[in-house]
C-alpha cells in the first residue's frame, strides 16, 4: 500500500483540481474554459475511483492496475482534447475551426494506429499495452503541440494573460512528464520518480487554479515581454 | 531514443519555465508600488538585483497568503537560473550581463509588488479582528 506521503500528495493533487473548478466557477469562466475543467472533474472521478479499487483490490491487484492505466489513457484523451480547445480560442478569430478539429481527430486517430501497430508487435497483453503505449504516445504528441501553440501565441502576439498562462502551465506539465518518463526508461531501477511524478501531476492544477482565480478573464499583457530574445 | 527525448523536453521544459515567469512578471510590472514600500524596501522607482534578497526577507515577515506560495517560489528559483546563467554564460556572451541584471531587476520587482499585496492583506485581517 502507498505510504503516508504518497497519500498527502495524492490528497493534495485532488484538492487542487477541486480549488480549479471552484476558482473558475467563482470568477464565471467555467463555460469558457469548458473542456479545461471537465478535464479537472473527470481527474477528481478518476482519483476517486482508483482510492476505490486501490482500498477494495490493493496495490499488486490486476483490478487496480486495470483501472489505472485504462483511466490514464481516458484522462490522457481528456487533456489532449483540452489542448485541442486551447487552440481553437488562440485561433479563434481566424475562422479555422473547421480544419483544427479536423487535424486534432486525424492526430488523434494517428497516434492511436501507431500505438496499436508498436504494441501488435512487441506485446501479448494487447489491451493493457495499447493503453499504456497510447498514454505515453499522447503525452509526447501533447509536447509537441503546446510548443506549436506557444509558437503561434509569439507569432500572433497574443494578449490574454489567462489563456497565455494556461497554455504555458501545460507546456510545463506536458514537458515535465515528458523528461520524467525518459528519465525512468534510462535508470528503470531509480526509485525517486515514485515520487516526482505525482508531485508533477501537483503542478498543472496549482498553476490553473491561480490563472483562474488571480487573473482577470480580460486581462492583457504586452506580447514583447513574454518572448526570451527582445523584439 | 529515451536519451534524446530526455534532452528535447528538458529543453522544453526550460523554455517554457522561463515563458511562464515572464508572464507572471509581466502581468504584475505595471502596478506601481506603494510609497510605504518605496520606504521599506528602499526602491526608488527601478528595482535592481542587489535588493531580491531583502525584499524576500521582508516577505518572510509578512503573513504568506496560500495561492502566492508557488509564484513565489517559481520566480526564486528563476533568479536563481538567471544567477547561474550571469556566472556561467555570460562571461563568454557579454550581452547577456544586461538582460540579466534587467531579468533579475524586475524579479525584485515582482517581489515587492507582492510583498505590497501581503502588507495590505495582513492589514484587513488585522481590521477584521478589531472589527470582531
Amino acid at each position: 500500500m502507498p505510504g503516508s506521503l504518497e497519500y498527502t500528495i495524492w490528497c493534495l493533487a485532488t484538492l487542487l483540481e477541486v480549488a480549479v473548478v471552484v476558482s473558475a466557477i467563482g470568477r464565471r469562466c467555467f463555460g469558457r474554459y469548458l473542456c479545461l475543467n471537465l478535464y479537472m472533474l473527470s481527474s477528481l472521478v478518476v482519483s476517486i475511483a482508483r482510492y476505490w479499487a486501490l482500498s477494495h483490490y490493493g496495490l499488486r491487484s490486476s483490478e487496480y492496475k486495470y483501472c489505472y492505466f485504462y483511466s490514464d489513457a481516458i484522462l490522457t484523451i481528456f487533456l489532449y482534447l483540452a489542448l485541442i480547445t486551447l487552440y481553437l480560442r488562440v485561433f479563434d478569430e481566424m475562422n479555422v475551426d473547421k480544419y483544427v478539429r479536423l487535424a486534432a481527430v486525424a492526430l488523434l486517430a494517428g497516434t492511436a494506429l501507431f500505438s496499436y501497430g508498436v504494441v501488435q508487435q512487441s506485446s501479448n497483453k494487447m489491451l493493457t499495452g495499447f493503453f499504456f503505449e497510447l498514454s505515453q504516445n499522447l503525452y509526447f504528441v501533447g509536447l509537441v503541440l503546446t510548443y506549436v501553440l506557444w509558437g503561434a501565441i509569439l507569432k500572433l502576439r497574443e494578449t490574454r494573460t489567462q489563456l497565455i498562462q494556461l497554455v504555458l502551465s501545460l507546456g510545463i506539465y506536458f514537458s515535465a512528464f515528458a523528461a520524467t518518463f525518459a528519465l525512468g526508461n534510462m535508470f528503470p531501477n531509480f526509485q525517486f520518480f515514485g515520487y516526482v511524478v505525482p508531485v508533477f501531476g501537483c503542478l498543472l492544477p496549482l498553476a490553473w487554479a491561480f490563472a483562474f482565480w488571480r487573473l482577470a478573464p480580460d486581462a492583457r499583457i504586452a506580447p514583447a515581454r513574454l518572448a526570451v530574445v527582445p523584439r | 531514443m529515451a536519451t534524446l527525448i530526455f534532452l528535447l523536453s528538458s529543453a522544453a521544459l526550460l523554455q517554457f519555465f522561463v515563458s511562464y515567469c515572464r508572464s507572471l512578471i509581466a502581468a504584475c510590472i505595471k502596478q506601481p508600488l506603494s510609497a510605504e514600500v518605496r520606504d521599506v524596501t528602499g526602491i526608488p522607482s527601478t528595482a535592481s538585483a542587489a535588493d531580491f534578497a531583502r525584499v524576500i526577507q521582508l516577505l518572510d515577515l509578512c503573513p504568506e497568503r496560500p495561492e502566492e506560495r508557488g509564484r513565489i517560489r517559481a520566480i526564486n528559483t528563476y533568479f536563481w537560473l538567471l544567477n547561474v546563467v550571469r556566472a556561467t554564460l555570460a562571461r563568454a556572451i557579454p550581452s547577456l550581463v544586461a538582460w540579466t541584471d534587467m531579468e533579475r531587476g524586475q524579479c525584485t520587482y515582482f517581489a515587492a509588488v507582492t510583498l505590497d499585496r501581503r502588507i495590505a492583506f495582513s492589514r484587513d485581517m488585522l481590521a477584521q479582528q478589531i472589527d470582531v
